[in-house]
């Protein structure tokens, strides 16, 4: 017979079912379909920055730079149309940069063999720096006239959805083809099952490691588009914020373990629920900036302490590397 | 020190010669005999500059005002950047006290945290001029807007739009230990204990960051179509307020008052636009121009650091539609660092 087990997707799941359960009862105006769209609207940037972070994480790596792909190239596509050049050099410009920055990540840690937490930690500095030291003139880098239509990524909507709703779902389908049904999603998911299984079967893992960076930092380039055309803005400081960590969250509580191998899209479209669904129901309760805090720290906790409960980590599940 | 001022004295006295040797061709000119000692207390002296961080308008703006203002007088300039870092910026207030500048000029993260090291700084004999941002202390000099009359400006022009309609307004506040944030704050209290007619529907701080503002004023326009008005905290977060007012199709329905230092392209292009309703700059240029006549001041007065203190609080642009296109409403960066 077998046993139910409940894993820690199923419990996010849980968790976000009984919350969206009680606010659609009790909150007023949660559950309309102009709500639901402004709930996915809300957390579609981080959704896609999660399908980042989930392929690198399944491949047993970490991605802390994100931020930076996602602030610096995208500035600079508004900066150098601000300076005068046209929308397409601009942006082919910018991919180049993420593409550049993405080799970089992959052969330090491929080649190089730096643990991915430290490369991409130093890697994401001096891209930021480099955005701020010579790239940009302010902070803030400003919509300008040369931009307009681009707006359209990030604003308005298509067949009655939000742009940026549609992003987001477009880059999942990309992520879950790649993922699920190409080669190079196979070899993701072995080389973070167990790498030297999988060099042995003759897996070529270290240019597929440079490969899960380089689409991580082209992904990142991407919702740091979405991001500029939803604001009308390139706020390039927040490489300074938490936003890293909300990304690590979505992707760990939807259930990618960060030992790799394991997840796919799915998970990460879970967390980002579970997420948006707090964020927007605080909001709508209005509840002050630390109480908001203490909330979400308290339900994120609950959830990781019942998975520990009920999947009791032992010699034989953990793995090396299990954060 | 005493160098400097023997050879100048030097070069003076060989001038003077020059001059008495000179065929009185004309009538004789006359010494103004402040003028030496005034240049004399500015030649040579160093200027410190403690902004929270660069690379955005109003630090920028201060930097470029300050350099050219002092510069051409033989003052030395340096830049300590804390780079959004109250730790850093400690340090560097710290570092300062040893290396004696002659003033520092100081934009304070928070209250608190700057206080006690300005204080010894000016009993070390150092000015010390506060800018925008105060601490607990009072020094030498304080130049910057008044907070609580911005957040009671904007709420007064969100309550007059809102005569006649809903009476709902939201306020979009920024981070929550910013002094200046909860400053702007009080003033819209003082203003809403005035009209209890008024609803605040929400009043969540966005952290300075325009994707939040965006996020938190789309769920509220989605709940409150009928929104009046929204006070927001600073024009560099509103833009994402503007956007989701925009995106709900409400501009012009809904009165959006926000307040920053009136860069053209962060504050005219956008009321211009119809983003904001209302923009209260605080004029950069202005404020460079007045902390630099005070530090030209203070040195020249020779008086002793910490033993006079006052306040320049600036005079509020207001923008709108009315004053957007105009040359003088907003000023450009990259005039200023010409």
């Amino acid at each position: 017979m077998k046993r139910l087990r409940l894993g820690q997707q199923e419990i996010v799941f849980t968790v976000f079912a009984v919350l969206f359960l009680v606010f659609s009862v009790f909150l007023h105006g949660f559950l309309t379909p102009e709500n639901m769209l402004t709930l996915l609207q809300n957390v579609a940037v981080l959704g896609i920055l999660g399908l980042a972070m989930a392929i690198v994480v399944i491949g047993r790596g970490i991605d802390i730079s994100l931020i930076a792909a996602l602030a610096v190239p995208p500035g600079l596509v508004l900066q150098m149309v601000q300076n005068g050049h046209s929308l397409p050099a601009s942006l082919l410009v910018a991919f180049l940069l993420a593409i550049a920055f993405g080799l970089v990540n992959g052969w330090l840690i491929a080649y190089a063999e730096v643990p991915s937490l430290f490369a991409t930690l130093a890697t994401g500095l001096l891209l930021a720096g480099l955005g701020q030291a010579a790239l940009f003139q302010l902070d803030v880098v400003q919509w300008s006239a040369g931009m307009d239509g681009f707006e359209r990524l990030g604003q308005g909507t298509i067949l009655g959805i939000p742009t940026s709703i549609v992003m987001f779902a477009i880059a999942c389908v990309v992520v879950a083809l790649l993922l699920r049904r190409t080669r190079w999603g196979a070899y993701i998911y072995a080389i973070g099952d167990n790498p030297y299984a999988a060099r042995v079967t003759g897996i070529p893992s270290r240019p597929i490691i440079v490969l899960q960076y380089v689409i991580a930092a082209l992904i990142g380039c991407f919702a740091g588009l979405v991001m500029a055309a939803s604001v009308n803005s390139m706020p390039t400081r927040i490489f300074n914020s938490t936003l890293i960590y909300d990304v690590v969250l979505v992707v760990v509580l939807g259930g990618i373990g960060l030992s790799g191998g394991r997840g796919g899209v799915l998970n990460v479209v879970i967390g980002t629920l579970l997420i948006g669904t707090m964020l927007n129901g605080m909001t709508i309760m209005d509840i002050s900036y630390a109480g908001q805090n203490l909330i979400k720290g308290v339900v994120l906790l609950l959830a990781v302490i019942t998975d520990s409960f009920l999947n009791p980590r032992n010699e034989e599940t953990a793995q090396q590397g299990d954060i | 020190m005493t160098r400097i001022g023997s050879s100048a004295k030097v070069a003076m006295a060989a001038l003077g010669l020059a001059a008495m040797t000179a065929p009185a061709l004309a009538q004789q000119g006359l010494d103004e005999p402040f003028q030496k000692p005034f240049r004399e207390a500015l030649a040579g002296k160093t200027v410190a500059y403690v902004p929270v961080a660069m690379n955005f308008d109003l630090t920028e703006g201060w930097y470029a005002g300050l350099k050219k203002e002092l510069e051409p007088f033989g003052v030395k300039f340096v830049i300590r950047d804390a780079n959004w870092n109250t730790n850093a910026g400690a340090q560097a207030v710290t570092s300062l006290i040893s290396e004696k500048p002659a003033v520092i000029v100081v934009h304070n993260p928070d209250v608190q945290t700057y206080a006690k090291l300005l204080q010894r700084a000016e009993n070390e004999g150092i000015y010390v001029i506060q800018i925008n941002m105060g601490s607990a202390y009072r020094s030498s000099a304080f130049v910057g807007a008044n907070w609580i009359e911005i957040g009671e400006k904007d709420t007064e022009a969100v309550v007059k739009a809102c005569a006649g309609k809903s009476n709902k307004i939201a306020i979009v506040q920024g981070a929550l230990s910013a002094a200046a944030s909860a400053y702007t704050l009080k003033g819209v209290e003082n203003v809403l204990a005035r009209h209890p007619e008024i609803k605040v529907v929400s009043s969540q701080a966005a952290d300075w960051d325009a994707a939040k503002a965006k996020a938190i004023t789309q769920t509220v326009l989605k709940q409150n179509p009928d929104l009046c008005g929204i006070v927001g905290f600073w024009d560099g977060m509103d833009i994402g307020t503007a956007a989701a007012v925009k995106e709900a199709g409400l501009t012009g329905k809904v009165f959006v008052a926000t307040s920053g230092g009136g860069e053209r392209k962060g504050a005219c292009e956008l009321v211009k636009s119809g983003a904001f309703d209302l923009n209260l700059s605080y004029d950069v240029p202005t404020q460079a121009a007045q902390m630099a006549g005070t530090i030209k001041w203070l040195l020249s007065s020779g008086a002793k650091p910490g033993s006079i203190k006052g306040s320049e609080y600036t005079t509020l642009i207001p923008i709108t539609k009315e004053n957007a296109d105009s040359q003088t409403s907003c000023w450009n960066l990259s005039d200023l660092k010409k």
